[in-house]
Parts: structure tokens; C-alpha cells; sequence
């Protein structure tokens, strides 16, 4: 017989463990108690619904005072003249683009250890909003560049590895497709998207271990090289586009819930 | 030891070897990856004249000098340790500046010297609004 999770869209596999769950909310020996209490789909639906649009406006209120701000208060760069306000945006989007992985990684790695389908939803969840914020990042990348170093690609460290990071989300993206269409059970795209960190250090020290275009890293544990009166308004679009990152995840999160329940439901219907 | 710590152990020593190649990887393809020479790299060692290279490194502050052309300059890449003269003709960028950071796209000539094709600027990862940087950036533009 067909695999029947084929009713599940593609969302596959982790939706079925899903609503099998909810018959027995229990997940014993969770490693982190807000992890257990989160592991329960009703529990997490209680909490995203309020969640979503107060992480959507308040990200947006933000991102746009950030931007307002980068653009019209800020002093233009001794060098770069105002060309450098376009970092308001590259430097959040570069963040999230990373960041982004970093959460599916942790995700994935949760699905894989305590087999929690919530995790595999939220993996998946943030594929697509990480691959837009690094193809964000690449373009302002190149429209900076160009202006500044006089070029709107080179084959540098830097540049050619976020490219890479790019490539390999449009390949989760793919795989986690590909394998909730063959009825996979979610663990192959987890595999892939633990495998896919090997990126981050990567990129993260490209600028410190070799010769590159891109000069190095502003923002450090240490401290900030660039001056206060023009750091102030990127807090603003860091923290507001990363609220507006988790409101995408929290939306798709609900949505791949729903339309589970949607399915499950009309094919009880049908079988009746 | 239950099912779920073994995947536990199991995927944080998967974890770890991830981490372990890509630091692996970043030091083996330090001289691959590299996007340029800097001048103390190729000391000793000049790189075939036929090969197309990049070189990278700081315009030393004084150095350049335009031609009669007008379209020619030629100034002196170092990196505090050695340092190449160079020649280029055509349009400089933006911030090409004196005390900045350049890349060189060209050949190395027998004389040990450099030719370039294309020039690049690199700046640094310091922002600062002009009346900061007063004095300590010469914020000009070349002379003419």
C-alpha cells in the first residue's frame, strides 16, 4: 500500500507524528524543561497565536525607525560618503542570512535527538525566510560594493561563501520537499541541515583567516569599529528584522499546522 | 544508555566533527582561498610573469605619482613588511586614496614590479563621520 502521509502536503511525515501526538501529550526526559513545555503543539499554538503579530509589529516599528534613522541622522562615513547607510540593511540581512541557519541546525539537531515533529515544522519553517535575508544580503552586498571597492562581484572568501550558504538553503528547501513527497520521515533534510553548519565558521572567519576583498568584521565580542553616533540606528534594524524573521517562522509554523489539520480532517471525512 | 541519548551523543559528536573540518578547511585553503598576495607572500618568490595574480595591500602614504599622460599613475603597495611598486593605467575608483587599501588585478613584470589591469579598493572595517577622523585620515582626493 501507498505510504498515506502523501495527504500530508508537504509537510509530510513530522505532521502525521503531529497528530498523533496530540492523543498523548507526552514527551518524557526532555533535556530543557522550556523545550518540553513548548514540545506540546497545543501549548505552542496557545503561545504563537499572540506572538505573531507582536513580533510582526514591533519588528516592522523597528526596522523602519533603523532605517529612518540610518538614513536622515546619522553622519555620512569619512570615506564612503553615504554610500555606508546601505549597511542599516546589509549588516541585518547578512545576521538573519546566518542566523537563520543557525536556528535550523539547532531545530533539526532537536528532531533528530528527542524526534519532536514541532522541531522538524520549525526547521523547515525557516528555510525559506533564511535563503530570502542571505539573498538580501548578497544583493545590497553587490550594490555597496560596487560603489566602494569598484566591482559588484568578486570570487572572494567572504562573498563566494555566503553565495554557497545561499546555494545550500535552496537545497534544503528541495530535500525537505523531495522527502516529504517520498513519505521520508523529516530525518534526511535534519542530516543535511546539521551538515550545512560547516558553513557558518566558514563564513564567519573568512575575513580573519584569509586574504580578502571584504575588509573584516566591525561588530565583536570586544566591541564595535564603527563610531557610536553611526551604530545607534543598526540596534534598531537588528532587532527589528529579527523580530520580523521569527513572525515569518511563527506565521509558516501555524500555517503547516493548520492545513495538517485541514488534511487529516477532510481525509477523515472521506473514510467515513 | 536509552535510544534518545545514544542519537544525542551521536549527533553532538557529528557536531563536532563539522566544526573540526571547518576549521580544517579554512586553514588548509588559506593559500587557495586567498583573494590576493600581499607583498611579503611573493618575497623571494615571484610569481610566473604570464600568470594573471592579484595583488593587495596598503597605497604607501606619498607614493603616487600621474603621469604625463594623465592616465597612468604609479605607486607602491606594502604591507609593513615588504613592499612592490606598481603601475596602472586607466580610471582609479572611488576611494583609491593614499594610506588605503588596494587590489591589484595584473601580471608581476621581471623587474619585479607590478602591472595592473584593474584596480580595486579595499577599505576597512572603521566607520566614522569625517570631523572623527580629522587629521588621523587624509580624506583627499588625489591631486591631479
Amino acid at each position: 500500500m501507498a505510504p498515506a502521509y502523501h495527504n500530508y502536503g508537504a509537510w509530510g511525515e513530522p505532521a502525521r507524528l503531529w497528530l498523533e501526538s496530540r492523543a498523548s501529550i507526552d514527551y518524557p526526559g526532555c533535556a530543557v524543561p522550556i523545550l518540553h513545555a513548548l514540545a506540546n503543539p497545543a501549548r505552542f499554538l496557545k503561545l504563537a497565536r499572540p506572538l505573531t503579530p507582536l513580533c510582526f509589529w514591533c519588528g516592522v516599528v523597528l526596522a523602519l525607525i533603523g532605517c529612518w534613522a540610518g538614513l536622515t541622522r546619522t553622519p555620512p562615513d569619512y570615506l564612503q560618503g553615504d554610500t555606508v547607510r546601505i549597511l542599516y540593511i546589509h549588516v541585518p540581512a547578512a545576521w538573519l542570512g546566518m542566523a537563520g541557519w543557525g536556528g535550523l541546525a539547532v531545530a533539526s539537531f532537536a528532531y533528530l535527538v528527542w524526534r519532536h515533529p514541532l522541531a522538524a515544522i520549525a526547521a523547515r519553517a525557516m528555510a525559506v525566510p533564511g535563503a530570502l535575508f542571505a539573498a538580501l544580503c548578497l544583493v545590497t552586498g553587490s550594490i555597496w560594493g560596487r560603489p566602494t571597492w569598484g566591482t559588484w562581484w568578486q570570487w572572494d572568501g567572504r562573498l563566494t561563501s555566503m553565495l554557497l550558504l545561499f546555494f545550500v538553503y535552496i537545497a534544503y528547501i528541495a530535500l525537505a520537499r523531495a522527502d516529504a513527497d517520498r513519505g521520508g520521515d523529516g530525518r534526511i533534510p535534519a542530516v543535511f541541515g546539521i551538515a550545512g553548519t560547516v558553513l557558518l565558521p566558514v563564513i564567519r572567519y573568512s575575513v580573519v583567516w584569509w586574504h580578502t576583498l571584504h575588509q573584516g568584521q566591525s561588530i565583536g565580542l570586544t566591541g564595535s569599529t564603527i563610531a557610536p553616533s553611526m551604530l545607534w540606528p543598526l540596534w534598531f534594524t537588528l532587532s527589528g528584522f529579527t523580530l520580523f524573521f521569527a513572525a515569518i517562522v511563527l506565521m509558516r509554523m501555524r500555517a503547516a499546522l493548520g492545513l495538517q489539520k485541514a488534511e487529516a480532517r477532510m481525509r477523515r471525512m472521506a473514510a467515513a | 544508555m536509552k535510544p534518545k541519548h545514544q542519537r544525542f551523543v551521536l549527533a553532538g559528536l557529528a557536531l563536532l566533527a563539522i566544526f573540526g573540518a571547518s576549521a580544517l578547511a579554512l586553514s588548509a585553503l588559506r593559500d587557495e582561498a586567498a583573494f590576493f598576495y600581499a607583498p611579503a607572500d611573493i618575497v623571494g618568490h615571484l610569481p610566473d610573469p604570464n600568470r594573471s595574480v592579484r595583488l593587495g595591500g596598503m597605497v604607501k602614504q606619498g607614493s603616487v605619482e600621474r603621469q604625463g599622460d594623465g592616465v597612468t599613475i604609479r605607486f607602491v603597495v606594502t604591507d609593513g613588511k615588504a613592499s612592490v611598486p606598481v603601475r596602472f593605467t586607466g580610471v582609479t575608483p572611488d576611494l583609491f586614496r593614499e594610506g588605503s587599501g588596494v587590489v591589484a588585478e595584473g601580471h608581476f613584470r621581471a623587474d619585479g614590479g607590478f602591472t595592473a589591469d584593474t584596480l580595486l579598493a579595499k577599505h576597512d572595517e572603521r566607520y566614522m563621520p569625517p570631523q572623527m577622523a580629522g587629521k588621523m585620515h587624509k580624506t583627499e582626493s588625489l591631486k591631479p
